[in-house]
């Protein structure tokens, strides 16, 4: 039976217990491997486990000194397009199989650095071009509130697996709400840092210019603990920011009282799903309970945001994905002749999401084109930007839903792929204006299905984040529910 | 004469001598085995990313400085989007729109029978190498080497103003040169340090309008680009001539049959999709940091002519031929310093030491003659204590030796013979034993004299001052007569 | 906006992408239905905005002129699909005339 006394915390009060002696990493990591065992069957949450390898790991860290990790015997998971040397990076993706990294994602050194024990890789949808979990090679994830609905994507595996308790915290990656709308859809905390806040080095890119890798945690602290692990200058990624990474868990538990949040008003318009509308409402009721004043704002360019993001983020994967070509890894289609082998490694190898992906990302690049698509989206993305900056001026930040609706069912939009994209809409401007985003557990459905809020900051105000989110989260108990269907 | 303008422009390709590779710090050995230079950033593996090598854009600054370029402020990367297997990311990283540098000029100098002309350069930019493929005989395989992807290369393109291929010969060897003076490569051809494509076409005499061009690839000497030039204006000419189009389309030299063929398409649409790298950020350059590399450059070829006339007082076409080369006009700095008259020293390297250079296929600092001991040559025959033509035979045998010409001159009994009395008594003799050329003298034949004086150098084994010997034959015939 | 069938081969060609028959006709129809979404972007006037290509403005990151140990040539060539000694083997390219 998996000993739930273990897995059941967040990372800052496990790593506590360990710190304590109260258990072992080794005795922490094994409670997280039976648990996997006993539920990754019914979830596919993660595509591979290596047990031996974070048994050793956590064994190893008896030896360590306790107090100077900061995630010391803490078992995580990690998206599977972040590079971590022993397990295989496939990205979801048949072209990718069989792909082991030669090297570590900064952000995977700096957690084994600090103690952590990598348990596993996550689903995802293939190379992250998805919202639902669906489009990976190794099968859907499910929802742990419901088993026949998706868990939000792409990185669904990783929000779906600290939801069931699979692992104590996961990393994801967010392009246009990757980590936080799969967050909101399974009742984590998930961040989405500034751009340029943490390393991209090792992550398998999407689309390069929005692309951040970031935590998905059972609550907010532990998110704060998470960053100030994996925040911080990379000399390997010359998008990272020379900005002091501060002492993120300062801000919390901190009075609220006072700060001023915006409420942009084309957040709360007509599909919004009724359910999210008035968990929402009652968010914002009990922030102001705690002092928060409200203003309404204004983001004009929100409904340019989803056809932006589609310009700019398919072109950037169309050229991303063309290293994958059969010559140096992955999978490749044999035939004698070059032009053949490549065409026929990609045709194969290549899901149908990512194939539209490259299609239209490779159309938008293309002669002819170039003005039309892919140079007035930058300009756009410069207005939506301004938008944010504007707003920041009189705003500490910005609140709105993580998605217009909660978890759909598995199979519903995968043939409608402008609706899936839609289910993005509340997240994509964030990621289009580089500033950090937080999606925190508000309420449920009748049904029983997650509801997510977004915070929104100016760009490095990941502590007004963490800040704000742990004033509601001391004051409501939605990230305190487990999922009834994996309960044991 | 033709009734066509060749119209022809240079596109050169310099890798510029680093440590390490423009995106990652793998080291740039030539020659090393096979992807033992490799790291997961060159590799082109999922998921890494590139930090720019400062010093490339540095080396590259110096190289757009010396051409005169004028240098973007805010310069950006691209990203080239094409498929082939030495090509580890499905695209490279160069320059589009924002180049480093654009719109310079490169001053060639005359030659010997050929004015100086001026090349503009349309601009010069970075970007990274590709793998090298080796085709393996009679398989259906090649295989890939990726220790030469991410080198850094500067891609330097001309406008198209030369006329000649004799012009694009001269152009190059002008860029080489000025390119070894700035020290930022070894330039070395038969390593792929240095490659050059050429463009080319023909227009109408007189037409305003470029014809249709061909580019012609797998140059790899100076001397292909002006053979394979030569024959391209000959085939364009024939098709032209006989009502035939250019079609716009690559070729390759093909060297040992002396012709251009046709080349397979690489990419069978060029439809690149460059757009910005999001890799990497724009890069400012702030005029102070351009000063400042600007004050490194080495004084080049045209400012180093104009010195050489005014403090050698050489004339313009000596001066540019010295300076053309860096190690050629260090080497006459360094004889004029230890003593060598300018204008003798300079005879002396562009007659007999570039002249044994051609011979051998050296460079001059490989003649085993320091420029000390050309300075003592140089002097040895202004003091007279050689004549100018048993200094060649010194040279030779400095050049053999290695040795300073002073302590040969005594070891082989070279030294003059300008001891007035003993050359008398020999013209005595000579006087005495041929009456003929004697009596052709004193009957008018001037010319006759030659023959005695080549005697009485004969007499003292050659080690007569051939002026002296002239004057005491004279003096010795008149006082018989 | 239109994105016919022909359009759809073009850009697979360029892409390195075989694709069905099926598979063509299917990926005209979506993205014709994108694209038109995506040219609602052209209601906007941005003839005076300069573009954002990423979200934070940053400027001049290098990195030293200083060797960094190459990978083993082993690890290089461990994911490799098919290799020749310290090779990595693709069918043959042809680049001659």
């Amino acid at each position: 039976m998996p000993d739930e006394s273990l897995t059941s915390h967040p990372a800052h009060a496990l790593t506590n217990l360990l710190r304590r002696g109260k258990c072992s990493p080794l005795q922490a990591t094994t409670a997280y491997l039976d648990r996997i065992q006993a539920l990754n069957p019914k979830l596919q949450a993660l595509i591979s486990v290596d047990e031996e390898r974070a048994k050793n790991r956590a064994s190893a860290l008896l030896r360590a000194d306790a107090e100077r990790l900061p995630l010391y015997g803490v078992p995580v998971i990690v998206k599977a397009n972040i590079c971590t040397e022993g397990f295989e990076a496939n990205c979801g993706s048949n072209i990718l199989s069989g792909f082991h990294p030669p090297y570590h994602a900064t952000v995977v050194e700096r957690l084994e650095r600090a103690g952590a024990v990598v348990l596993g890789m996550a689903n995802m949808d293939e190379f992250a071009f998805g919202s639902s979990c669906e489009t990976s090679c190794k099968g859907p994830t499910r929802n742990p509130w419901d088993l026949d609905r998706i868990p939000g994507g792409s990185s669904g595996g990783s929000a779906a697996a600290i939801a069931a308790d699979l692992g104590a915290a996961a990393l994801g990656s967010d392009t246009g709400g990757s980590i936080r709308q799969p967050a909101a859809m399974c009742s984590v905390v998930g961040l989405k840092p500034t751009y340029g806040r943490v390393s991209r080095y090792g992550l398998i890119a999407f689309a390069s210019s929005l692309d951040q890798i970031g935590p998905l945690t059972k609550d907010v602290e532990d998110s704060a603990l998470f960053m100030e692990v994996i925040a911080g200058l990379d000399s390997h990624d010359s998008t990272s920011a020379d900005v002091k990474v501060p002492t993120y868990r300062a801000a919390l538990r901190r009075p609220i009282g006072g700060m001023t949040v915006g409420v942009p008003k084309e957040y709360f318009i007509g599909g919004l799903d009724p359910e999210v509308e008035r968990a929402m409402k009652q968010a914002l009721a009990a922030l102001k309970g705690l002092g928060v004043q409200f203003k309404d704002v204004s983001l004009p360019h929100t409904e340019y945001a989803v056809p932006t993001y589609y310009i700019a983020a398919t072109a950037e994967a169309s050229s991303n994905l063309a290293r994958f070509d059969g010559v140096r890894y992955g999978r490749r289609v044999p035939s004698g002749n070059l032009q053949e082998m490549f065409e026929n490694t990609r045709g194969e190898g290549f899901g149908a999401e990512a194939k539209r992906r490259i299609i239209l990302g490779t159309y938008v690049l293309s002669r002819g084109y170039y003005d039309a698509y892919y140079a007035k989206a930058l300009k756009v993305r410069t207005l939506i930007r301004q938008d944010f900056e504007k707003v920041f001026e009189t705003c500490r930040a910005i609140v709105t839903p993580t998605a217009p609706t909660p978890a759909f069912r598995l199979g519903e939009k995968l043939d409608d792929p402008l609706s899936m994209y839609l289910s993005d809409i509340f997240t994509i401007s964030v990621n289009l204006a580089g500033v950090p985003a937080l999606s925190l557990p508000c309420g449920f459905t009748q049904a029983g299905l997650p509801i997510g809020m977004q915070l929104i900051a100016p760009a490095f105000g990941e502590e007004t984040l963490f800040h704000l989110g742990s004033a509601y989260e001391q004051a409501t108990d939605w990230h305190l529910r487990k999922p009834a269907a994996v309960a044991s | 004469m033709s009734a066509f303008e060749t119209v022809i422009g240079l596109e050169v390709h310099l890798q510029l001598a680093t440590r390490t590779k423009i995106f990652c710090g793998c080291p740039t050995l030539f020659g090393s085995s096979p992807n033992s230079q490799t790291c997961p950033v060159c590799l082109g593996l999922p998921g890494v990313l590139p930090v720019l090598n400062r010093r490339t854009l540095e080396s590259g600054l110096k190289v757009a400085l010396a051409l005169n370029c004028r240098i973007q402020p805010a310069l950006k990367f691209h990203r080239k989007n094409y498929f082939y297997p030495d090509l580890p990311k499905g695209f490279q990283i160069s320059q589009y729109d924002l180049p480093l540098s654009f719109e310079g000029v490169l001053e060639v100098p005359a030659a010997a029978e050929a004015p100086a002309f001026a090349v503009r350069i349309h601009r010069a930019h970075l970007e990274e190498d590709a793998g090298k493929l080796v085709h393996k005989e009679g398989s259906r395989a090649s295989l890939v080497d990726y220790n030469r992807a991410g080198i850094p290369l500067l891609e330097i393109v001309t406008e198209p103003d030369m006329r000649t291929p004799e012009e694009a010969y001269r152009c190059l060897q002008t860029l080489k040169h000025t390119l070894q003076y700035l020290d930022v490569s070894d330039c070395d051809m038969e390593k792929g340090s240095l490659r050059c494509d050429a463009n080319i076409s023909l227009r109408p005499a007189g037409a305003k309008e470029l014809g249709v061009k061909t580019e012609i690839k797998n140059l790899n000497s100076f001397k292909h680009v002006r053979n394979a030039l030569a024959y391209e204006i000959r085939r364009q000419q024939e098709a032209l001539s006989s009502g035939g189009k250019v079609i716009q389309e690559t070729r390759l030299w093909d060297d040992v049959k002396g012709v251009t063929l046709l080349m397979r398409s690489k990419e069978f649409a060029h439809d690149y999709r460059y757009f910005p790298e999001p890799d990497l950020v724009p890069f400012v350059l702030q005029s102070e940091e351009i000063q400042a590399v600007r004050r490194t450059l080495p004084e080049l070829p045209p400012a180093r002519t104009r010195r050489f006339m005014e403090q050698y007082g050489l004339s313009s076409y000596d001066a540019g031929r010295l300076t053309s080369e860096k190690q050629l006009a260090d080497y006459f700095e360094s004889a004029v310093q230890a003593g060598g008259v300018p204008k003798a020293t300079a005879n002396w390297i562009q007659g007999d030491l570039l002249a044994a250079c051609r011979e051998r296929n050296v460079e001059i600092l490989d003649l085993k003659v320091p420029a000390a001991h050309l300075a003592q040559l140089v002097l040895l025959v202004e003091h007279q204590t050689v004549s100018s033509r048993m200094a060649k035979d010194l040279l030779k045998a400095m050049m053999k030796t290695g040795e300073a010409p002073e302590p040969l001159v005594k070891r082989l009994g070279m030294s003059q013979v300008t001891d007035s009395g003993t050359l008398q008594a020999a013209a005595q003799t000579v006087v005495q034993g041929n009456p003929k050329a004697v009596s052709d003298y004193r009957a008018g034949k001037r010319q006759a004299i030659k023959f005695l004086v080549g005697q009485l150098m004969a007499r003292t084994k050659g080690q007569a001052n051939p002026e002296l010997a002239h004057r005491i034959l004279e003096s010795v015939l008149k006082e018989g007569a | 906006m239109a994105f016919e069938e022909s359009e759809v081969r073009y850009v697979a060609a360029l892409a390195r992408l075989s694709l069905t028959d099926e598979e063509i006709h299917r990926f005209s129809t979506q993205l014709k239905q994108i694209l038109s979404y995506v040219d609602k972007l052209n209601q906007l006037k941005t003839d005076d905005i300069s573009p954002t290509s990423h979200g934070i403005p940053m400027q001049n990151v290098f990195r030293k002129d200083e060797v960094i140990p190459s990978l083993d040539v082993e690890k290089a060539l461990s994911n490799a699909p098919a290799r020749e000694g310290p090779f990595f083997l693709v069918p043959r390219v042809i680049e001659d005339a």
